[in-house]
């Protein structure tokens, strides 16, 4: 695939919880080497939306195409071995591992696997690039926050992704951290990787993304650059309610 | 072979030639306890395979230990098989319905797995019995072998070699380490690539297979088998308490923890025949107290301290 290649359609995606319809007919597309955001306000549905493409939840109707495979009807770890990889809007590690295992845990059953002397030494550089090298050996009891959303990150870049998924990522940082963590993205854009986040962010999201969606009551109501769907009436209105 | 291999065998392989040569050593009564150990080390690390990483208790122990020696019972005295072929058959039999369990809770986790698997020894208990008595006309079956005592020993030291063998190949493999990141948060498991469904169901697999063999192994002891003695719900108790006090995060950790109480509950049952399973609910208790991650677990931290 070269850049600007679509790497992955959603296709009038729709999720119903009960009655409640949390995505509602939602269509974008994600090119190759784009960094592609997701905004809008709480409740909107990008969580939804990330949890459908990962396979975490299962879509009512509507299509994910990831270079030409449907990933609707697969299970989580058919997805994950399809190239998509995932960090949790609540920060999940693996408490019993140490940095290093968390790191092969990613490595050793994607698309890509790596298992045994390859695979440590694939995770040891990989640590040492997030800054983590030091701490290979510990356990993750010992990790500040944002190192174990570092680690976090190290496991997904650790299965080599076709499609990187960030459930935000940068929630919850202090001011110094955020800096650290915008920088850190920017890196992985710089070396164009393909990724799909959703954030609260605006100073990252003008800084980082390629394009954005943004959605209200599962619904999206722009679509285009950072700078066109901020200016956007709508967009406005959905954020700051009726003026 | 390199130095690192050698040196990790080498305390395996003194271990097993030491138990070996242990009943040419010893009288009837040792022997019959070492015996005793011999079928509930098999029996605790081969479930800690399972259990051990993934923290789904199963009392599902008593259930294939039960098809071993049952179909041993049934196959020598109702259809004239030879042992050899029903030792055989035993553990094929325990493993498919291993993986139909399997298949069946795969979305069950924590209580429900246990109480599942309880359920399932018993109802396997009482439809082997009602069978039994309906359909079979006898209630009991007889397995007469040329064992003596000392076989038994030796055919379950070499089935508990395995295990070991087996065991620390699975730790060192892809199928262990996926295992051990189930047990630590299943979603991320998934989303890693992990199929997680199988990757139980045939660790569950292989825990129901040894427990079979087990089973079929130990038959030729009782010599009169009644299904309300081999599918026993007390040795599913026993096999999670043994492998909780020695440790399950270590495939040597259940061995540590048999013997002790192998030795405890002799005593036990000689002096309080009547109360033992108060004595097996009051261990349990203390073990999950005193010592949550066993002997290796407590071991382990002693040694952290000293090395402070």
């Amino acid at each position: 695939m070269t850049p600007g290649d679509r790497i992955l359609q959603v296709q009038n995606l729709t999720k119903r919880f009960g009655g409640l319809v949390a995505v509602n007919d939602l269509s974008f597309d994600v090119r190759v080497h784009e960094v592609m955001g997701i905004i809008g306000p709480n409740g909107s549905g990008k969580s939804t939306t990330m949890n459908l493409i990962s396979g975490a939840l299962k879509a009512s109707s509507g299509a994910i195409v990831l270079k030409g495979a449907d990933l609707m009807p697969l299970p989580p770890h058919k997805i994950a071995r399809l190239g998509v990889a995932r960090t949790f809007q609540l920060v999940r590690i693996l408490p019993k591992l140490t940095v290093l295992e968390n790191v092969i845990a990613g490595a050793a059953f994607s698309h890509k696997p790596r298992w045994g002397a390859e695979a440590e030494r694939f995770a040891s550089d990989l640590l040492d690039r997030l800054e983590l090298g030091d701490k290979k050996d510990l356990g993750v009891d010992a990790l500040t926050y944002i190192d174990q959303k570092r680690l976090e990150l190290a496991r997904a870049l650790a299965s080599e992704p076709e499609v990187l998924l960030l459930d935000e990522w940068l929630a919850g940082l202090n001011p110094s951290e955020l800096q650290i963590g915008i920088a850190l993205i920017a890196d992985l854009r710089s070396e164009g990787r393909t990724i799909i986040l959703v954030e609260h962010v605006m100073d990252a999201i003008r800084s980082l993304c390629d394009r954005c969606v943004v959605m209200n009551s599962g619904t999206k109501i722009a679509e285009g650059t950072p700078a066109e769907v901020l200016s956007d009436a709508e967009v406005i209105r959905a954020y700051l309610g009726e003026g | 072979m390199n130095r690192i291999v050698t040196y990790k065998l080498a305390p395996g392989v003194l271990l097993l030639a030491a138990a070996a040569v242990l009943p040419l050593v010893s009288d009837g009564y040792w022997l019959s306890i070492a015996t005793t150990a011999m079928m509930y080390i098999a029996l605790s690390t081969s479930w800690a395979l399972f259990s051990g990483p993934t923290h789904l208790i199963a009392l599902s122990t008593g259930a294939f230990f039960g098809i071993g020696g049952y179909l041993v019972g049934t196959g020598m005295s109702d259809y004239d098989q030879s042992f050899w072929t029903m030792a055989q058959i035993a553990p094929v039999v325990a493993t498919a319905l291993a993986l139909l369990v399997g298949l069946a809770t795969l979305r069950l986790s924590g209580v429900y797995f246990v109480i599942f698997t309880l359920g399932l020894a018993e109802m396997v208990r009482n439809l082997v019995s009602w069978v039994q008595n309906n359909f079979l006309g006898s209630r009991g079956l007889y397995v007469l072998t040329d064992f003596t005592e000392a076989h038994i020993y030796w055919m379950l030291l070499a089935v508990a070699a395995v295990v070991f063998l087996a065991g620390s190949w699975i730790n060192q493999s892809r199928l262990g380490f996926a295992l051990r990141i189930i047990g630590n948060d299943e979603e991320v498991a998934r989303h890693v690539g992990i199929n997680t469904a199988w990757s139980k169901v045939i660790l569950f697999m292989t825990t129901g297979f040894f427990a079979a063999l087990v089973g079929a192994i130990v038959a030729p002891r009782y010599s009169y088998i009644e299904p309300n003695v081999v599918f026993s719900p007390e040795l599913s108790f026993m096999v999670v308490i043994m492998a909780l006090l020695g440790g399950v995060h270590r495939l040597w950790g259940p061995l540590v923890g048999v013997i002790p109480f192998t030795l405890a509950w002799e005593a036990i049952t000689v002096s309080f025949p009547n109360s033992t399973t108060l004595f097996l609910g009051l261990s349990f208790l203390l073990i999950v107290y005193l010592i949550p991650h066993g002997f290796t677990g407590l071991f382990e931290t002693m040694l952290g301290r000293m090395r402070k």
